[in-house]
């Protein structure tokens, strides 16, 4: 990593990329990226690249995992050993392993589950190039993947993260921010619903701070919201959007 | 989900839509709840947690090691989680499953984040040799909100943990008679609440857990600032909720620091 710069934001109160506190980082989306899978996305967000692929409904595998009543949702978060700086071991870190869970847990709420009895549905992710707030970046690819592949749900899934650098409340921390900054704090969000599905947060803030963070990452959540549904009409431009 | 969990799920529910809980307990109420500390004399430090019938021990050791190439003046924490069978029916022998992982991932970063250990006392030598701290985390019976317990007896145990003397020579660290203290700093109280439809209630026991739609989890430490939090479970909370359930974190940390004299 390079020195560590004294101000993570300069006196016109611009971050070091040189956003303003609430600007997100440039965002492209892409749905049905990859040929063989049910359903696929790609997402770049600032630096990080990553893509995701959803396969199924289909048989469960092991088969002692299937539910009688519902599908069983199956998620692996993975990064590239070129990733990231220092060369990551391809094995699964612990980290990965937890982001897997949460990120799972995050489209729970949102896939009808009941429809698919004795199925399992895999969502596969995996970080090709990694920028901070990977984790957001990967529900949002991954959501865009499990409607490609036509699965129900309830609403499309967002993620964005807000945090604390310096003694500013900022939107979508990158690297720096997040290695430097005070807090971080990535929220899961399903617009229609107002459901947070993923909340974490590491780093230190009072009381108000935190909600002060939560409101402003809903906001960045709605923004990309917008963008997810442009991407889907670009690749089903073709269907018309019905007036219920 | 059981079968017997769906319908045990609906007598829970009822009676939390009444503000009541299936064992008598109000909705901010904590389990009675008992510490014992030093219990491993071959650790370095120990406790153990009884919060109602969940039964957590934790063991902390220490050993010389190489700090991280991004710190090199910080001692390094590891923490561990063990789900042994011994515990529950639903626990299973084998690697670390996701479950322990997330446990063990979140007791570190309330312990991390709230900057709980002064891990620039356990720096030896600069880039080449510090202490490394290892907490472990042992599940002794299962009976709900593992979190909140394995918390309190990782912080226990920490408080608990002596350092040993030590001379460093050529590179070599040698231990020597005596102890001091474990450098401490911070006593970070975690405390979750589950979600049943409008309703949270605080440490939610293994029926509840297992029929609540989801959880959340704050580290709060001694200035009453938030540092570590992490939903769970299957299910989704509201904004407002979230901020609910800080509040009710906050004041609850504020309560078991009282009655902790920490």
């Amino acid at each position: 990593m390079n020195d560590k710069p004294e101000k993570l934001i300069d006196k016109k109160g611009l971050r070091l990329d040189g956003r303003r506190f609430d600007e997100l980082r440039p965002l492209k989306l892409e749905v049905g990226t990859l040929p063989n899978a049910d359903g696929s996305a790609y997402i770049e967000h600032g630096k990080n690249k990553i893509l995701a692929a959803v396969y199924g409904p289909r048989e469960a595998h092991p088969k002692h995992m299937a539910l009688q009543d519902r599908t069983v949702l199956k998620c692996r978060y993975h990064m590239a050993p070129f990733s990231v700086q220092e060369r990551k071991s391809p094995a699964p870190s612990r980290r990965e392993v937890e982001l897997s869970k949460v990120v799972r847990e995050s489209f729970e709420p949102a896939v009808f589950v009941e429809y698919y009895p004795r199925t399992m549905i895999d969502v596969f992710i995996e970080v090709l190039q990694a920028d901070g707030g990977t984790r957001c970046a990967s529900i949002t690819a991954a959501s865009l993947a499990l409607a490609d592949a036509g699965i129900p749900m309830r609403d499309l899934i967002v993620a964005c993260a807000a945090g604390k650098v310096d003694d500013t409340i900022v939107l979508d921390l990158d690297d720096t921010e997040d290695k430097l900054g005070v807090a971080d704090v990535p929220v899961a969000y399903m617009p229609s619903l107002n459901a947070v599905t993923l909340l974490q947060m590491d780093g230190k803030l009072s009381h108000d701070e935190f909600e002060t963070a939560v409101n402003l990452a809903l906001d960045g959540c709605k923004t990309i919201y917008a963008m997810q549904k442009e991407a889907l009409k670009s690749k089903y431009a073709n269907v018309e959007e019905s007036e219920d | 989900m059981s079968v017997i969990t769906k319908v045990k799920k609906k007598e829970i529910e009822q009676f939390i839509s009444k503000d009541k809980r299936t064992d008598g307990r109000e909705m901010n109420d904590y389990r009675e709840m008992r510490i014992e500390q030093g219990i491993i004399e071959r650790a370095e430090g120990s406790a153990r947690v009884l919060l109602g019938k969940t039964d957590v021990l934790v063991g902390t050791k220490i050993a010389s090691g190489e700090p991280f190439p991004d710190t090199p003046n910080d001692g390094v924490l590891t923490v561990n989680a063990e789900l042994a069978p011994i515990a529950s029916p639903s626990f299973e022998t084998g690697p670390p499953d996701e479950n322990s992982v997330e446990l063990a991932r979140i007791v570190d970063r309330g312990i991390r984040e709230s900057k709980m250990i002064d891990t620039e006392k356990l720096c030896v030598e600069p880039g080449k040799k510090v202490f490394v701290v290892f907490v472990d985390i042992y599940v002794l019976n299962h009976d709900g909100n593992l979190i909140d317990a394995a918390a309190l007896a990782a912080v226990s145990a920490l408080m608990n943990t002596k350092m040993p003397n030590y001379d460093y020579k050529d590179g070599e660290v040698k231990i020597k008679p005596g102890y001091t203290q474990l450098p401490i700093k911070q006593h970070p109280v975690t405390v979750t609440c589950a979600k049943f439809n409008d309703k949270l209630v605080v440490d939610p026991w293994l029926e509840e857990e297992q029929a609540m739609d989801a959880r959340i989890s704050f580290a709060i430490d001694d200035d009453f600032n938030i540092c570590a939090i992490q939903k769970g479970g299957q299910g989704y909370f509201e904004p407002k909720q979230v901020l609910e359930a800080a509040k009710i974190a906050k004041d609850k940390a504020k309560q078991l620091r009282k009655q902790l004299d920490w």
